[in-house]
């Protein structure tokens, strides 16, 4: 067992003729993802290693049964990339893509509202369940797949060192995903945190958030009122100056709101096992999880 | 990206948004014959994008043109001293000469991105011309917030819930609608993250006007908007924070001694953490991008050795798809181009993780290799004293 995808999974790439789109959609095939379709207006008919490419994502779906889309569209088409997929009536939506308008995102957030449809991202490194299913640019070979940690994070390579910890520690993964580093992203901690407490191979999970916004905040309440799972955080920026923008365009404290100290407060108060060092993630990890071990 | 209160008056001039008749300035030798031809009474005012100028003393009035010709030769080419531009101020390159205007009242109307929300929230008060942290702080009664759904467009019964709340004198509703819709307008036509008008003013003879202007437009939006993408102002910026931008490497500058050069901004953040634990202050946040090719590591090279207050530096790259022979290869010849001469602790995951090392290690270089977080950082302290 999972969250959000699993072995059954049936993935089309939008933006699949792209250099990212080429070069991902190869290295997800290889580690055992379905990659069933790609969708590139105007190359439908051709072929991407053997993968029919579509003119549409309605047509994509219609003809190979895909459920769930990875999109790799550059930033000005990117949000309506995601509304294709919406309308699509798809069970999940990836978009990797970094760089997309605020605005774009506003009313893309706001059309998604009622919609069948699940986003991760954007601005994500995507979504994995190890050994089953990989949705992403991540590097598969660092996970170990039979759980007992689901892992969420707001970062890319940041939750690569995390998952890299965990491995070395002889800790698998259920699913590991990354919700993005915008302001406005789709799927939530609190969606994740609320799928890791239902998935019951998943015994503990790892959260990683950084700077800006309240996320956080709430997550941590939210796990204080429902969560019987063990949870540890982490927070990127303690040492983050105010008011500039962390290379992600989520990451920024303003107006003192959004602080690093702020989200491990409201993590301690909420009885998470808050991990002050990067470095002894792992080992905290094994320390806590060891006892919920299946 | 910010903007000047000059070109955000632009552009509420181009969207219909009333503001006073002003004339910009940067040279000197420009002010005498400017001052001629000023309407007084008149307000000076330095073109900086930090904010709380007023209090440093950026903004001053002239009721004579002897008065303005003082004002302006203060304020052109002064450092300016804010609360947000540290200790050593700001030049002042711009400055504006602007109408001063009789006015009955001074409102605060704003408008920005609600993250939580996902959507755009109005802040207005009667409390115009005060810090409006200090009004929602002390008197939160008097701000109104009305959110309002980008799909939807501001709403009349938004625009109603406003003009009660505010208590507006109902000769100014006409004025004051027709002015909060352009300006909505001009916030999604711009790509707006902030507009923020503190004071918006109610003259004598009820017209609305926006006697200040501050913009900041969405940096991700820029694609679409060249024209304001042009007028961006370098010269407020950190020199090496252009150049980083100039190869597409996202740095900020710091005032530490352990440069950074990490590979996500993520795990670039949790390294500065990391330095700042081990007891060194980081001099910098830098994200070569994910795939921290050859060419980006030599231009984070040089822009963290032209910092001299870098002592040391920790490149932090988590390949995992990246072959870390080829990043090792990479950070070698970048290092011999560059003359590296201090020392730089290297800790990589991906694979081939054992030659990368073996690559660094007979680089003859001053480049040594951890093998973990912990280890690169109990390296990191033993390199500052």
């Amino acid at each position: 067992m999972a969250i959000f995808i699993d072995n059954k999974t049936r993935v089309l790439v939008q933006g699949i003729t792209g250099k990212e789109g080429q070069f991902h959609s190869r290295q997800c095939r290889d580690y055992g993802t379905r990659v069933v379709a790609g969708v590139t207006p105007g190359k439908g008919g051709q072929k991407m290693d053997g993968i029919p490419v579509f003119n549409s994502v309605a047509e994509a779906c219609l003809e190979t049964g895909a459920n769930a889309s990875m999109i790799f569209v550059p930033p000005p088409f990117a949000a309506e990339a995601i509304l294709e997929a919406v309308d699509a009536d798809m069970e999940l939506a990836v978009c990797i893509t970094e760089g997309i308008p605020v605005l774009d995102m506003l009313r893309v957030k706001q059309a998604m509202a009622g919609k069948r449809t699940r986003l991760i991202g954007p601005n994500c490194p995507g979504i994995i369940s190890p050994g089953a299913c990989k949705i992403g640019i991540m590097p598969g070979a660092i996970h170990l797949a039979g759980g007992p940690v689901g892992v969420v994070s707001r970062s890319g390579t940041l939750t690569y060192e995390v998952v890299h910890q965990l491995t070395c520690e002889g800790l698998g993964q259920t699913t590991c995903l990354g919700i993005g580093g915008d302001p406005i992203t789709g799927t939530s901690f609190i969606d994740c945190l609320q799928a890791f407490a239902e998935d019951p191979e998943t015994q503990g999970v790892v959260m990683v958030g950084e700077i800006g916004g309240n996320a956080e905040e709430e997550a941590a309440a939210w796990i204080a009122a429902n969560m019987r799972k063990p949870v540890v955080g982490f927070i990127a920026g303690l040492s983050a100056p105010p008011g500039r923008r962390m290379g992600h365009a989520g990451a920024i404290v303003s107006g003192g709101r959004g602080t690093a100290a702020a989200k491990l407060a409201a993590m301690r108060e909420n009885h998470i096992h808050v991990c002050e060092n990067l470095g002894n993630l792992g080992r905290l990890c094994k320390e806590i999880f060891s006892e919920v071990r299946p | 990206m910010k903007i000047h209160e000059y070109q955000a008056k632009e552009l509420f001039r181009q969207a219909g948004i009333p503001v006073p008749d002003g004339q910009v300035c940067h040279q000197k030798e420009e002010i005498p014959a400017l001052v001629a031809s000023l309407n007084l009474p008149v307000a000076i005012k330095a073109q900086v994008l930090a904010g709380g100028r007023g209090k440093g003393g950026g903004v001053l009035l002239a009721n004579t043109a002897e008065e303005a010709q003082v004002a302006a030769d203060k304020i052109l080419g002064m450092q300016l001293v804010t609360l947000q531009t540290g200790e050593e101020g700001t030049e002042v390159k711009t400055i504006l000469f602007e109408q001063a205007i009789a006015l009955k009242k001074e409102l605060y109307l704003s408008m920005l991105i609600d993250r939580e929300r996902a959507d755009i929230v109005i802040i207005a008060s009667r409390d115009g011309g005060m810090d409006i942290e200090t009004v929602a702080q002390q008197t939160p009664e008097r701000i109104v917030t009305v959110h309002v759904n980008p799909l939807l467009g501001l709403l009349g019964f938004q625009l109603r819930k406003l003009i009660f709340d505010l208590d507006l004198d109902p000769a100014v509703k006409k004025p004051f609608t027709a002015l909060v819709k352009k300006l909505f307008a001009l916030f999604l036509d711009s790509d707006c993250s902030l507009v923020e008008i503190n004071p918006l003013a109610i003259t004598a003879d009820n017209t609305i006007m926006a006697l200040d202007a501050k913009m900041e437009i969405d940096d991700n939006s820029l694609f679409r908007h060249r024209k304001i993408a042009a007028t961006h102002d370098c010269s407020q910026d950190d020199v090496l924070e252009v150049a980083a931008a100039a190869h597409g490497l996202n740095y900020i500058r710091l005032d530490g001694s352990i440069g950074s050069m990490v590979n996500g901004a993520g795990l670039a953040m949790a390294t500065m953490d990391l330095i700042k634990q081990a007891g060194v202050e980081p001099a910098n946040f830098l994200d070569v991008g994910g795939g921290a090719s050859a060419e980006m590591v030599e231009n984070g090279f040089r822009i963290l050795l032209s910092d001299p207050n870098v002592r040391g530096i920790f490149i932090n790259i988590f390949g995992g798809i990246l072959r870390c022979d080829i990043l090792a290869r990479g950070v070698v010849s970048a290092a011999r181009k560059v003359d590296l001469s201090l020392p730089v602790v290297v800790r990589m995951e991906g694979t081939n993780v054992e030659e990368g090392r073996q690559i660094l290690a007979h680089s003859g270089l001053n480049l040594t290799s951890a093998h973990n977080l912990n280890h690169a950082v109990s390296l990191l302290t033993a390199m500052v004293p």
